[in-house]
């Protein structure tokens, strides 16, 4: 089964081709089509693990399919390779992927084009395996642009809603201008190695560069361009809260588990570069915890629950850049994996309620859903302590151990990234209970007309839900701190990320941990107080009291930090006059130009047009003058009469054209 | 030796083209359709029998299926025809959208059909000789030939602007051809002044032969016909032609003139620009690089302006074939080949997307960006193949058109970073441009009651347009055999250009490749190097045997193989 692992990537795109040329006739079957062809993928996948974890050291397996790009020096083949990192995505995209597509044969039923989300959903599964499979820079970039073309077709999904083709072409664009980044590091990278396979270029990165040399730095930096734009990082964070215009399920599985994770595995899988370059690593860090900060800050205040939820994913992402910035590479990854469960449940959830409430995303027209839905109720409550990092779920851990990672960097920078670390970690209590409360407790203010019929969803999507809620509780067992035995998650990635933790300054003991540990519990507690305080028992009033007395802060995080008026004003409206002056100089200018000499030409012909005018008598009375002025030259080679012959010569000319 | 399949392949269409003309005007257009279709396809298969015959290796000669007769002795003229890789992709690539554009026009051409048929199939055979000539005065010949055909096409059966258009077009390109004259006749008789007195128009033979021109009339001559090839191509700034004509143009005309009328400038640049002149192509490379950079991001941003379907894909020309000008003039393998592969690719996406704006315009009588709105919701087929076609010209990865414009970024990153970079913002602006136009056409409420009764593609429309997608494809995931057929141009460029780098100079240096980091350290300071200091760093090789080499800087790190062993099993 191993040698056939290349076939992955297979099923979808298989399933993705028959479901859009057939998907007419297929109707509802075309789920059907997208599910087993995940499944069939998936129990490759799992193969791929169980020869993982049954032999933690195996050496990687690398497949060559065929030879892509040949010019030169510069050879691509088209390269897979399967080792430890890669199995973790695999599960998470598998695990994750399946549920979805599962919950979403319920979610979508009905909707008109249901083969073409399959179609598109199957692609995008596709893309995203070949992605996390890829071993060489430019076979990864195919998975890297093909997830963000579903991304792109699945958020513009309602296509008749003017608002979400602008979302999708927002994200494909501003992907793309990380992609140029991407481009251009993968470029100086070949130019420095000569190659362009990643475990080739990994394993002599330290003989190519200079450590802390400034090409090491340039290149990792334009990988890392590539990394904000896929993975929603400041400043190119603001294509992400917009694409959740598209169906719920899209925004669980591609905008909150996989594709946006991108980013994190790409950066984890270039380990050995980064960790070569100590500036692009502090980069990374600050980026990181900056986005964690200003999303969360702006999570607090959102009406839309996807909205919320979206946010809440970018300060998410935000902290996986953290830990990858103090070189907990594996620590990055974990929280990727645990992250993929809980936000993938709390996605879920949200599709769940406002599918019940027909599509209605104002969490201020919401409340005390509680009764009427209690499977998710109690699922998204599970998912909330986990991302909130309520001790011993997934979040707790894999968060806790970003936190200490940080702490124990041993540098300014490790402080800095811990204390803004925390600061998220509160906001996130604070602004994931007030999601809960105002959604499922409280007194309820769904719209009378909608308010009888609000009931639970069916078991499609109630069982994608459970599943999911217990991952967002277990998951995390895999990775316990040190002082409850280590994390056999960072075992597991040893070989991959070896790079990574020797920068780790391991100097701190068990004592250091479990301080750190017990301020991030006592930050978790707070948040949900506050939480309670505001959002529940005293609300709407004491919010509302909060929200005067703050009454700047209140309105940063309501307008976004005015990111996205930032850059419309100054970005969107530039380019948009630029076009315009330039479309103007060339009609006029350029153009004009060449308009210009053709004119100039025709009035040439215009100013000798009366030689040509067809009189007999003017053609034999300018023979004679002509024959005049050639003996007049010839004799005397007078000036004066010359010109006197001219001058009679345009005079008759004129008389005649009268 | 004398082998006729070029021939036949060159003429098949003209003598098509007057067999169509003993059909009688009664006997209806389906016999001229099939029968114009009939030639094109019967000439497509030809040229890909010459594709499959083709010895693509080293040791094969550089022409094949050559066939040469006298023309006209005193001149030394003859009818000389030849098949390298690059004149056999752009057969191919001219034959292939041949078939498509008539296939296209069977239902949007309701006037005048048999001279229309008969003109596309003398264009064909005017662009197919002008690919295949190797005599500079049979290639001027064909080369004028191609504009007459094309000039009734624009004028005729064009729309509105169409007389506009066409003179402006014909007048146009009418000027560089006459320079290029010019440039020939100089090149022919440098030629006989330097065989004694003999003059011929054989290109092998002119190419060959040291023309021996002094600085200024090599520059005056290369000129000459670099403005020829550069309006066609077109360069920035001679490119404003070129959206009106394609504009105006019916979509058979549009298709083959974005598609193959163009690459005629980049086969002429490669063809006789560069082995004539390569002392001035190489001084004039960074110019002329600058003006393809200039031409992605100016072409770009025009296109964005436009607000009609069809101006705005042309635009999109100018931003292409910018691509193929900074590839060819980087002088860098992966670049140049680039470049040439981009040359098809363009072929493909523009032409494709020239049939995509075609279709829709038969239903509406409209280009107009706002006129539409929601189409995807009733042309389901429409949509996805106009997708797909907009995702390959845009560089989706997997797709033709990234493989091409990837080598040209990667290339000109190994000559100076900058101008990739400048290069790269031409990727973020084509997905500008092209999103726009999706969204415009395809997305949004279908709220005009003109487009709610628009019927979707017909077998026959889907048949015009799956090529395209296929070709798209197969470029994109297996590059190799194109990639391949180009090898040898590509090198031969870069050979001609290095030798004559090499000549003069008092010290060689050799670089083993590839580039290391000092080298690139120099490469990111672009400050204070003179040009020609520059010029020497990345690629300078001794190639001749006589030369001395006086210093040979050896690097200190052990030279790596080009293909290192993976010690992953």
């Amino acid at each position: 089964m191993l040698d056939h692992l290349w076939l992955i990537p297979v099923f979808p795109a298989l399933a993705a081709l028959i479901c859009g040329v057939w998907g007419r006739r297929l109707q509802r079957r075309a789920g059907w089509v997208a599910i087993a062809a995940m499944l069939l993928s998936s129990a490759l996948a799992a193969s791929a693990t169980a020869a993982f974890v049954g032999a933690p050291d195996r050496p990687p397996i690398r497949y060559v399919l065929f030879d892509w790009i040949q010019v030169g020096a510069l050879q691509i083949p088209f390269s897979l390779l399967i080792d430890q990192l890669t199995v973790v995505m695999l599960v998470v995209v598998s695990f994750i992927g399946t549920l979805v597509f599962i919950y979403s044969t319920g979610y979508m039923k009905g909707d008109p084009g249901y083969a073409r989300f399959f179609s598109f959903m199957s692609l995008f599964a596709a893309a995203m395996y070949l992605l996390v499979l890829a071993d060489n820079f430019v076979v990864l970039f195919i998975g890297w642009e093909g997830v963000g073309l579903c991304s792109y077709l699945l958020i513009g999904y309602y296509m008749e809603k003017d608002w979400c083709a602008d979302a999708g072409k927002k994200a494909f664009i501003v992907n793309r201008i990380g992609d140029l980044g991407f481009v251009l590091g993968i470029a100086l990278i070949f130019a420095a190695c000569g190659n362009l396979d990643i475990s080739h270029v990994s394993q002599h990165a330290a003989e190519r560069f200079e450590a802390a040399g400034w090409l090491i730095t340039a290149a990792t930096l334009l990988l890392f361009l590539g990394a904000i734009g896929k993975s929603a990082q400041i400043p190119l964070f603001v294509w992400l809260p917009d694409a959740m215009a598209g169906p719920t399920p899209v925004s669980a599985l591609i905008h909150a588990a996989t594709m946006v994770t991108a980013g994190v595995y790409m950066v984890a899988r270039c380990n050995a570069l980064f960790a070569l370059a100590p500036v692009t690593m502090a980069v990374v860090g600050l980026i990181g915890a900056a986005t964690a900060l200003v999303a969360a800050s702006i999570g607090l205040t959102q009406r839309d629950i996807k909205k919320v939820l979206a946010y809440s994913t970018v300060s998410q992402l935000g902290y996986m850049f953290m830990a990858l910035g103090v070189g907990a590479f594996a620590t990055g990854i974990f929280h990727l994996y645990t992250h993929a469960f809980f936000k993938g449940a709390l996605f879920l959830c949200a599709g769940s309620v406002i599918c019940a409430l027909h599509h209605e995303q104002d969490m201020l027209h919401m409340g005390g859903l509680r009764k009427a839905m209690p499977v998710t109720w109690m699922t998204y409550l599970l998912a909330t302590l986990a991302i909130t990092g309520c001790p011993l779920t997934a979040g707790f851990f894999s968060k806790d151990e970003i936190l200490w990672r940080a702490a124990s960097a041993g540098s300014l920078l490790g402080w800095i990234l811990w204390v803004i670390g925390l600061l998220s970690a509160l906001m996130t209590a604070v602004y994931m209970f007030r999601s809960l409360y105002l959604t499922f407790h409280g007194p309820s203010r769904v719209e009378p007309e909608k308010r009888a019929h609000v009931r639970e969803s069916p078991a499609s999507m109630t069982l994608p839900l459970i599943l999911l809620a217990a991952g967002s509780i277990m998951a995390g067992w895999i990775g316990l701190p040190q002082w409850l035995g280590g994390s056999r998650f960072e075992h597991f990635l040893e070989p991959v990320l070896r790079a990574g933790r020797e920068s780790i300054a391991e100097t701190a003991g068990h004592a250091f941990e479990l301080a750190v540990t017990a301020l991030s519990v006592a930050v978790f507690l707070a948040g949900w107080l506050v939480a309670h305080r505001f959002f529940l028992t005293g609300y709407p009033e004491r919010a509302e009291r909060a929200a005067q007395r703050f009454g700047f802060l209140y309105r940063l995080s309501a307008n976004r930090w005015w990111w996205d008026d930032a850059y419309n004003a100054v970005i969107v409206r530039g380019f948009m006059h630029l076009t315009f002056c330039l479309g103007w100089l060339d009609q006029h200018v350029v153009d004009g130009l060449v308009n210009g000499t053709g004119r100039a030409a025709a009035s040439l012909g215009d100013a000798f047009r009366w030689l040509q005018n067809g009189r007999v008598q003017f053609y034999a009375f300018a023979i004679l003058r002509g024959v005049n002025v050639l003996i007049l030259v010839l004799l005397y080679g007078h000036a004066g009469d010359l010109l006197a012959e001219v001058a009679r010569f345009i005079e008759m000319g004129v008389i005649l054209n009268r | 030796m004398t082998n006729w399949l070029l021939t036949l392949i060159i003429f098949l269409p003209l003598a098509g083209a007057l067999l169509l003309l003993a059909i009688p005007r009664t006997a209806g257009g389906g016999a001229l359709r099939a029968g114009a279709l009939g030639l094109a396809l019967a000439d497509l298969l030809l040229s890909v029998g010459a594709a499959l015959q083709f010895d693509l290796s080293p040791a094969a000669p550089e022409f094949q299926f050559v066939a040469k007769v006298s023309w006209i002795p005193e001149w030394g003229a003859s009818y000389h025809v030849g098949l390298d890789g690059l004149s056999l992709s752009l057969v191919l690539l001219t034959n292939f959208l041949a078939v498509l554009s008539i296939l296209s026009s069977f239902s949007a051409i309701r006037q005048r059909e048999k001279e229309y048929y008969i003109l596309l199939l003398l264009l064909q055979s005017g662009v197919l000789g002008t690919f295949l000539a190797l005599d500079l005065l049979l290639f001027y010949l064909f080369w004028e030939l191609m504009l007459i055909p094309l000039y009734f096409l624009i004028g005729i059966w064009g729309s509105e602007n169409r007389v506009y258009a066409t003179m402006k077009f014909l007048v146009y390109t009418l000027v560089g051809s006459l320079l290029m004259l010019v440039g020939i006749l100089v090149v022919y008789f440098h030629g006989k002044a330097a065989n004694a007195g003999v003059g011929t128009f054989d290109y092998l033979a002119l190419a060959r032969a040291d023309l021996r021109l002094d600085s200024s009339t090599a520059l005056w001559t290369f000129l000459a016909f670099l403005l020829a090839f550069a309006i066609k191509v077109p360069v920035v700034p001679f490119h404003t032609w070129l959206p009106d004509a394609h504009t105006e143009a019916p979509t058979a005309g549009s298709v083959l003139l974005a598609g193959i009328l163009l690459k005629t400038g980049v086969y002429g640049i490669v063809r006789f620009c560069i082995p004539f002149f390569p002392e001035v192509s190489a001084t004039t490379a960074p110019l002329l690089a600058a003006l393809g950079i200039v031409g992605i991001i100016y072409g770009a941003f025009t296109a964005l302006a436009q607000t009609d379907m069809k101006r705005l894909v042309a635009y999109s020309s100018v931003s292409h074939m910018g691509f193929v000008i900074l590839g060819l003039f980087a002088f860098q393998e992966q670049a140049v080949r680039g470049g040439l592969l981009q040359m098809l690719n363009h072929g493909i996406s523009t032409g494709g997307l020239f049939l995509c704006v075609g279709l829709i315009y038969e239903r509406r009588h409209t280009r107009r960006l706002a006129d539409f709105g929601g189409l995807a919701v009733n042309m389901r087929r429409y949509a996805a193949l106009t997708v797909i076609v907009a995702l390959s010209s845009l560089g989706l990865p997997g797709l033709n058109g990234f493989v091409g414009e990837f080598l040209v970024i990667v290339g000109a990153f190994q000559r100076h970073w900058y101008w990739a970079a400048l290069a790269g913002t031409g990727v973020i602006l084509g997905a500008v441009y092209l999103l726009v136009m999706v969204q415009r056409v395809f997305f949004g409420p279908l709220d005009k009651p003109e487009n709610r009764v628009l019927s979707d593609l017909s077998f026959r429309e889907v048949l015009t347009l799956l090529p395209v997608v296929a070709m798209a494809f197969a470029i994109g995931l297996y590059p190799k055999p194109w990639l391949k057929l180009l090898e040898r141009n590509s090198a031969g460029i870069i050979a001609k250009v290095q030798t004559v780098q090499d000549r003069p100079r008092e010290v060689l240096v050799e670089v083993t490749p590839p580039l290391e980091e000092k080298h690139l350290a120099r490469m990111f300071e672009f400050t204070t190097h003179s040009h020609s200091d520059r010029e020497s760093l990345p690629q300078m090789q001794p190639k001749a045997n006589g030369d001395k080499i006086i210093s040979q800087i050896s690097l200190t790190r052990p030279t790596y193989p080009t293909r290192p062993t993976c010690p992953i099993p």
